[in-house]
């Protein structure tokens, strides 16, 4: 079949199959038909529900101002699929281009993507996370049992203070719900956005009545006999007296289920190239397996082209619009996904965003606002250039921000600005933890630059 | 075109009817010089990123000695108040901005202006009535003026029996903004700054009033919150009523004033509008777009230099902003001399953007919405007297001073 002959064939009557049912999964989906697919549309989750937001479940839901059930993701496109929900993917035959799910099914393919995201890490002692009050969040369900159980709470702990510890603990006090938060590094968010501004994000929970304990592990989890978790053991030899422990030690990526299928993935993520295109494990670009949304690790050509792996929302989206345009488009017409990395977290009343990767900051500079009011932008310099920015109360600015990293704008930048304090005249270093540590919750990871790099970045340890 | 000449044409007043064959000449050149230290920015990307530059102040204090006097002479607003938070910089815009928020909407009164609603359909209501049975309005005079200031006066709590001197100043004000050259400049200026004067002390008054005795008014609750930021002086809260007082008045006047131009210009829509009332939000954004009220923002200096494209506008320049020409710019929005209320994706630049984006916009966006809907369902068989119909000076809010329309009949 010749090349045009057949993508003619795959728009109108090919047969695409989508793995993973949720943000970036809908999203391609919309975007195959909006632009003219008309073939078969095959979408399979492992969760029992319709695609839904993750966002609110650790803000709004958590504070009952949102219920778990209505966080149904808005469509924007009819979309006439045949819907697999509550059942697995388990295993994929790239030869026979055949997925193999859990109830026993197959179902083939000309055009696959995967978007199967990621799931949170549990604690890793498996009889103290099945204690009674062990919680993750990361799916709606977590979030309605967290939110019913919130209500009797008496002291909750987080452990983990990433930006998902973090907006739990927001929520918790808020609720007026006293709160103990362990967290590894010197400060909160540590991992994301360095010990400057970790260091404001510490301050912002004491002030908001949490017990803040930084620098620390939980060692164990202690159940009554009941099996109803009754406190937690610390590195430091104390006990936190908790009926109700939140373990927000990051993600692993869904891509067991691809073990043995040649694909290049592993629990960094799967490899696509910038057209969202798989790599298979000889580092051979597939052509008919597509990669979007948390589970996908792609080079980036403003880092370098090292692979990312980005847990955003937004990149999700734009992600799996790249990837249903490109599958079902000639090479000549297909887009790369150029994305610049961009987060929001909301948090004890601030607004926090970022664009670019502030993990390979070297240093900092406070260009607007100042620390101590909490109300900042802070410029983040690697190699002399704009590598990044963070805005605390202060989203108005970024788009100029994300200007001078798309430009490779030299740093410090040297120009007056509003809001110029005198703070401001000097970068300082981010102070990020050695990279060879985890860090907690969404953020950007740098994978390296081999596309069939499938080490472990984590191991399980004590948070 | 040499330097200067477009500029000249925009602000005669001969083109102020339809400006926009100029501004599509202005585009020609994104960023254009047009005097010393002037420069005039025209397309809707290049407006977009100088409004979320850092390196843009609205704070004349910025201005180098040669662009503060080749400015086109300009009204003296200020008579000894402090600038208001629309010109000024962070952080001061951003603390009396947040201040002024806290008593007006969302997150701390989420329901301030949702509240206003009924009030704000009765004011509408009542204004109509006031028609009686005339076939003919000036719709500016008989509607447009009063309706702004009436909902300011209750949003600031201004006394019921003190409401007609508060409209006699508002209108010797907006006057002023709107220089007739027939008129003495000298006995105009005099005018404008004794009404300044006296609201400013009637103000004076009323906040006194306010602070041992406060009601649920926004006066009120600028005088006597506690905000994290403090509270407001005496002079900041006046300084801010004023700034209420003026850039929601003005502005109002030619959105409903183009509003109902262009419906009559677009009968077709006028009548969807009257069968389909839903129709006047997506109606109300597409106005924003195709005629704005604020032509352009004329206030802006930079800090540094700036490159935008490929010109280098020099630190201490007066920078324009022509946002009436930046919603009509093709590169951004297509088709765009068509009025389309059904288009998708409007995001129009009629209220500015970034940190000074306008404060009052919900409010602004009800107020027309109201008052479109009710004129379109209760006027009868309406028609332009004349097209097009005589505009006010004013350049930078543009609109027309009058609108005649002719009428079968009043619906109740
Ligand atoms: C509590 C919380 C708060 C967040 N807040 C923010 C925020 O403020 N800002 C931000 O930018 N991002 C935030 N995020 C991240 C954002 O939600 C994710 O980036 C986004 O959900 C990624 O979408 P996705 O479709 O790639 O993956 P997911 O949403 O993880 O979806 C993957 C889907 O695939 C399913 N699946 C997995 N394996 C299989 C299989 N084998 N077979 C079938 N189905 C499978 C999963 O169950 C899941 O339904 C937050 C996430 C969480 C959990
Ligand atoms: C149709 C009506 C209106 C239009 C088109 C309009 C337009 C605008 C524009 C373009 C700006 C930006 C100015 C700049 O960037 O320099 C602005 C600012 C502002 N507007 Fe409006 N406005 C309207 C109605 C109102 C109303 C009703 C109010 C008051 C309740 C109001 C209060 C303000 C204030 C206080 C600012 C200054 C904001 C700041 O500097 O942060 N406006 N408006």
């Amino acid at each position: 079949m010749d090349g045009d002959g057949y993508l003619e064939w795959m728009r109108s009557e090919g047969r695409i199959v989508i793995v993973g049912a949720s943000l970036a999964g809908l999203r391609a989906a919309e975007t195959l038909r909006e632009e003219g697919f008309t073939g078969s549309l095959t979408l399979i989750g492992d969760e029992p529900h319709e695609p839904y937001d993750r966002p609110p479940l650790s803000k709004q839901v958590l504070l009952g101002t949102a219920s778990a059930d209505r966080t149904l993701l808005p469509r924007r496109w009819a979309i006439d699929a045949t819907w697999r929900l509550g059942v697995a993917a388990t295993g994929l035959d790239m030869a026979a281009k055949r997925v193999r799910l859990a109830d026993g099914d197959e179902v083939g393919y000309d055009r696959l993507l995967i978007a199967t995201g990621v799931h949170a890490r549990p604690w890793p002692h498996e009889t103290e996370a099945d204690l009674d009050g062990v919680f993750v969040l990361r799916t709606r369900d977590d979030a309605a049992r967290l939110q019913r159980r919130l209500t009797s709470a008496r002291r909750v702990l987080v452990i983990g203070a990433g930006f998902t510890g973090s907006e739990i603990a927001s929520a918790c006090r808020e609720r007026g719900l006293p709160v103990t938060v362990v967290e590894r590094a010197a400060a909160p968010l540590v991992g994301a956005l360095g010990g400057v501004v970790g260091q404001v994000a510490a301050e912002l929970q004491r002030e908001h009545g949490v017990d803040l304990r930084c620098g620390l592990m939980v060692t164990g989890l202690e159940g009554d006999s009941a099996g109803r978790l009754r406190c937690a053991h610390l590195s430091d030899g104390t006990t936190v007296e908790a009926d109700v422990a939140l373990v927000s030690l990051g993600a692993t990526r869904n891509t067991a289920w691809l073990a043995g299928s040649g694909l290049g993935a592993g629990p960094r993520g799967i490899a696509c190239d910038a057209g969202c295109r798989a790599f298979d494990v000889r580092g051979i670009v597939t052509d008919d397996v597509f990669v979007a949304g948390d589970v996908a690790r792609s080079p980036h050509a403003l880092f370098g082209y090292q692979f990312l792996s980005l847990e955003h929302w937004g990149n999700a989206v734009a992600q799996a619009e790249v990837a249903a345009h490109n599958m079902i488009s000639s090479s000549s017409e297909r887009r790369p996904h150029l994305w610049v990395p961009a987060f929001w977290s909301s948090q004890f009343g601030v607004s926090i965003k970022s664009v670019g990767v502030p993990s390979l900051g070297e240093e900092i500079l406070i260009a607007q606002g100042a620390l101590a009011e909490r109300r900042f932008t802070g410029v983040y310099g690697y190699q002399g250039r704009v590598i990044a920015a963070v805005t605390f109360d202060q989203t108005k600015w970024l788009e100029f921000y994300q200007r001078l990293i798309e430009g490779a704008a030299p740093f410090p930048p040297a120009f007056p600005m509003v809001d110029h304090r005198a703070e401001g005249l000097r970068p300082v270093p981010a102070d990020f933890p050695d990279p060879s540590l985890p860090t907690h919750g969404p953020s950007v990871t740098l994978s390296g630059y081999s596309p069939t790099d499938r080490r472990v970045a984590f191991t399980p340890g004590r948070a | 075109m040499t330097q200067g000449t477009l500029l000249r044409q925009i602000t005669d007043h001969a083109n102020r009817a339809d400006p926009y064959p100029l501004y599509a000449e202005l585009r020609k050149t994104p960023v254009s010089q047009q005097g010393d230290s002037l420069f005039v920015v025209s397309t809707y990307w290049e407006i977009k990123s100088l409004l979320h530059d850092p390196r843009i102040s609205s704070d004349a204090r910025n201005l180098s000695p040669q662009a503060a006097g080749s400015l086109p002479e300009q009204e003296e607003e200020e008579s000894a108040l402090p600038p208001a938070f629309l010109k000024l910089d962070p952080p001061d815009h951003d603390r009396l901005r947040r201040m002024t928020m806290r008593p007006f909407g969302p997150p701390h009164t989420p329901r301030r202006v949702h509240n206003m609603r009924g009030e704000l359909g009765r004011i509408v209501s009542d204004l109509i009535d006031g028609f009686g049975d005339r076939d003919q309005i000036d719709l500016v005079d008989d509607f447009s003026y009063p309706f702004p200031v009436t909902v300011i006066c209750r949003l600031l709590g201004i006394p019921r029996e003190d409401e007609a001197r508060f409209h006699s100043w508002a209108d010797t004000i907006a006057a002023s903004l709107d220089p007739d050259p027939d008129q003495d400049p000298g006995e105009r200026r005099r005018g404008s700054q004794q009404a300044r004067t006296e609201l400013g002390m009637y103000l004076a008054g009323l906040i006194d009033e306010r602070r041992s005795a406060p009601g649920d008014d926004m006066l009120s609750a600028l005088v006597t919150d506690h905000s994290p930021d403090g509270q407001m002086t005496p002079m900041e809260v006046l300084s801010t009523a004023a700034l209420l007082l003026i850039a929601g008045h003005e502005t109002t006047v030619n959105l409903i004033t183009n509003g109902m131009l262009t419906l009559l210009r677009n009968p077709d829509v006028l009548k969807r509008l009257r069968d389909e009332p839903r129709l006047a939000v997506p109606l109300m954004e597409e106005l924003l777009r195709f005629e704005p009220p604020v032509q352009l923002l004329p206030q802006r200096t930079t800090l540094a230099d700036i490159d935008i494209a490929g010109v280098t506008i020099p630190k201490g320049a007066s920078v324009w902003l022509v946002l009436a020409s930046g919603n009509r710019d093709p590169q951004r929005f297509p088709d765009p001399d068509r009025f389309d209320p059904d288009r998708k994706d409007n995001q129009h630049l009629g209220f500015g953007s970034g940190i000074h984006n306008c404060f009052g916009a919900p409010l602004a966006r009800l107020e027309a919405q109201l008052a479109l809907t009710e004129l379109a369902r209760r006027l009868d068989n309406p028609r332009l007297v004349e097209d097009p119909p005589p505009y006010r000076q004013n350049a930078v809010l543009r609109g027309p001073r009058h609108l005649n329309i002719s009428l079968d009949s009043c619906r109740s």
